[in-house]
């Protein structure tokens, strides 16, 4: 079985705020394939982070099976959602550090609480990691004394300590300018060919972030259209992709310039 | 360093908690363990003890030697108290326990006369001659319209 | 393969967050819809709050424990009230024994004085105003602390890496709440006979003698254990419903976003809580009494 993550035929439904009911995902079905990048893109409301969070079991499915290697979160409950959660590194949109904690105690956190190392040992990994990322120095620091590219690479560093075989990235370069997201990406690049996890990437940084995709997801109104690789974009014949196409297009060179 | 600041102010905070709480207990309440020890207790039966309270002073010549710790109805349908008191108060048998009250409206708390006997009560015996409650309303109309009746 | 989904038999995988239970265009309309549809939200916040307590009191038991962490509360719900505490008890002292003396003087009762400044303290002031004041500095803290961390992602985080935020952070509040309030109102308590011997005593000249005596006389075990079971109580009270309101910071009906609704529940949450402490003043007292 090569599939990480498995969608089969997912509906998920909110309620809208002026009353009546908003279709996220309409019956959504695609598989994301191990060791591989998946990047999910679509425009604004079309229901990007709740697929993550439908990964992560923090919302629940209304109907149909959201696998994980096999496992069917949406109804694992208690130790069986743990386990299932604990194969996850996730870097959140907004880091999501932990506030009263230095970078040091935030890294450390998942060592701590999750492994029966010792301290030492985790003095010792947390520093390994922290050189890795290029935050050496920093260690008594707080998150707010950081800068955005440098709270991600911690927030990075802190979901790479328990050796996820899925990342998780929630828009990860929202915010940043485009040099700091440019060494967020090579940062992906890098660390993926080191590690080998399967990563899924939700983003609507849409030229670029295609550099980088195996596999594309695009999300528009509730459904989803699965492409093998970026170029298999450019040949749609669907007409909301044909209008996202040339929405972006164009960019797709003028980015790649940009990048050499 | 940091973390010897916090554990020495939530040290000192449970140490002044604590400090109240045993005030408050030892004080006020009158914890009857640490002293049960050095008590013993005599009853004592009364006609009428209206406004007495479980934990009301017992006092001898203004002193106070002790505490209610129970009331109840005796078997002849009258009040019984139990009173405790230090174990240096001697009571003789011609004791007279009254109820009184501090000023009109105050606590009522009961009064130990002393006898001049040499037999003493036991622990547990009754005290039987008592001067119960005065009741203020039937003392008021007594004395307002008692000259009437 | 052909999964059968819950949903065709008719039954919903999950409830709908309380939120989902907006009101409709047509509810509107319609004044007992509306009220069904509020009384059902109320409904379902209440029992979202009652789970909320049952796994904070699940993290009592949860290992590994994280003394240093109770301790940090601790010191900020306890250490850091006694200031507050210490100031409030010493004017609400200063002025039952000011108003207690105008009151009794009338009756030539100075000699009550005491009893009635230490009952009043020890079983209504004490603990109520205690909770209110805990209430207003630390409760209202921690439940913008937790909204923050639910609208920043940090509480998903801690999900996500499969720590328990209740074990993690939330259970040391409670639990720390739970140990401080009660001291805080035994400080309260003795500040505040304190306060009431410098006005009466100190200014009115009412005897020492008689203002100790009469203390003595009339402060029960009974009053005393009444005062620590409503401190108890208020405590559990503040810190599950500040808590409670951070933590739900996101379903909470006409709370807006981000920013805008950590303050909005925070405010919610102490009016909420005084509320409560107030009410449960008087169910307390008039069951225990």
């Amino acid at each position: 079985m090569s599939a990480a993550i498995e969608f089969d035929r997912v509906v998920k439904t909110f309620a809208k705020s002026g009353g009546g009911v908003q279709t996220v995902l309409d019956g959504v079905s695609f598989t994301i394939p191990r060791g591989k990048t998946t990047v999910i893109a679509g425009g604004s409301g079309q229901g990007k982070s709740v697929t993550l969070k439908l990964v992560l079991g923090l919302v629940r499915a209304d109907s149909g099976r959201v696998l994980v290697h096999g496992r069917d979160i949406t109804r694992a409950g208690g130790r069986e959602l743990e386990e299932v959660r604990s194969q996850f590194g996730v870097l959140f949109q907004g880091s999501a550090l932990f506030d009263s904690l230095t970078v040091f105690e935030n890294v450390a956190l998942p060592l701590r609480e999750r492994t029966a190392k010792s301290e030492e040992e985790i003095r010792l990994l947390v520093a390994a990691s922290l050189r890795q990322f290029e935050l050496a120095g920093h260690e008594d620091k707080y998150p707010a004394q950081l800068s955005g590219g440098m709270q991600k690479r911690v927030g990075l560093a802190r979901a790479m300590q328990l050796k996820p075989s899925i990342m998780l990235f929630d828009e990860p370069t929202t915010g940043l300018d485009p040099v700091m997201t440019r060494e967020i990406y090579h940062l992906f690049a890098r660390t993926q060919a080191e590690f080998g996890f399967t990563s899924v990437i939700v983003s609507h940084d849409i030229p670029k972030i295609f550099n980088l995709a195996d596999q594309v997801i695009i999300l528009h109104r509730g459904q989803m259209d699965v492409f093998s690789s970026p170029e298999a974009i450019q040949w749609s014949e669907k007409p909301h992709i044909r209008e996202f196409v040339k929405m972006t297009m164009g960019d797709i060179y003028q980015s790649s310039v940009v990048e050499k | 360093m940091k973390e010897r600041t916090l554990e020495s102010a939530v040290g000192l905070f449970m140490l002044c908690g604590f400090a109240a709480l045993v005030y408050l207990a030892l004080q006020l309440g009158e914890v009857s363990f640490l002293r049960q020890g050095s008590t013993w207790e005599v009853k004592a039966e009364f006609d009428n003890v209206a406004g007495v309270k479980e934990g009301a002073a017992v006092q001898v010549a203004g002193v106070t030697v002790g505490e209610v710790v129970d009331i109840a109805l005796s078997d002849r349908e009258a009040a019984l108290l139990s009173l405790r008191l230090d174990k240096k108060v001697k009571v003789p048998v011609d004791t007279i326990a009254s109820v009184k009250s501090q000023g009109i409206i105050g606590d009522k708390y009961i009064q130990l006369n002393l006898g001049g006997d040499d037999e003493l009560f036991k622990p547990g015996e009754t005290i039987r001659e008592t001067e119960s409650s005065v009741d203020i309303e039937s003392l008021i109309s007594k004395f307002a319209f008692g000259s009437a009746k | 393969m052909v999964v059968p989904s819950q949903q065709d038999f008719g039954i919903p995988r999950s409830f709908p967050p309380c939120t989902a239970l907006q009101p409709t265009f047509a509810m509107t309309s319609n004044p007992l819809a509306r009220l069904g549809n509020t009384g059902l939200y109320l409904l379902c916040d209440l029992g979202k709050m009652t789970l909320f307590l049952g796994k904070a009191v699940r993290g009592v038991f949860r290992r590994p424990f994280r003394f240093r962490e109770l301790l940090r509360q601790v010191h900020f719900i306890g250490f850091g009230s006694l200031a507050v505490i210490f100031f409030t008890a010493a004017s609400t002292g200063m002025v039952l024994g000011l108003q207690g003396y105008y009151s009794l003087n009338k009756f030539g009762a100075e000699g009550m004085l005491g009893s009635a400044v230490s009952l009043t303290l020890i079983m209504e002031l004490g603990p109520v105003l205690t909770a209110l004041m805990v209430a207003g500095r630390a409760g209202s803290a921690m439940c913008a602390e937790l909204g923050i961390m639910r609208i920043s992602e940090q509480i998903d985080a801690l999900d996500c890496m499969a720590v328990d935020p209740f074990r993690y952070f939330i259970t040391p509040k409670f639990l720390a709440a739970i140990i401080s309030v009660p001291l805080l109102t035994a400080v309260f308590d003795v500040v505040g006979i304190a306060g009431g011997y410098v006005a009466g005593v100190g200014l009115m000249g009412v005897s020492p003698g008689s203002y100790f005596q009469g203390m003595e006389g009339s402060v029960t075990n009974h009053d005393i254990r009444l005062g620590i079971i409503k401190s108890f109580v208020f405590a559990l009270l503040v810190v599950w419903i500040c808590t409670g309101r951070g933590y739900f910071v996101r379903e909470i009906r006409g709370a807006g976003f981000g920013a805008e609704s950590v303050s909005r529940v925070t405010t919610q949450a102490v009016v909420l809580s005084s509320i409560a402490v107030l009410v449960f003043d008087y169910l307390l007292t008039a069951v225990l009494l």
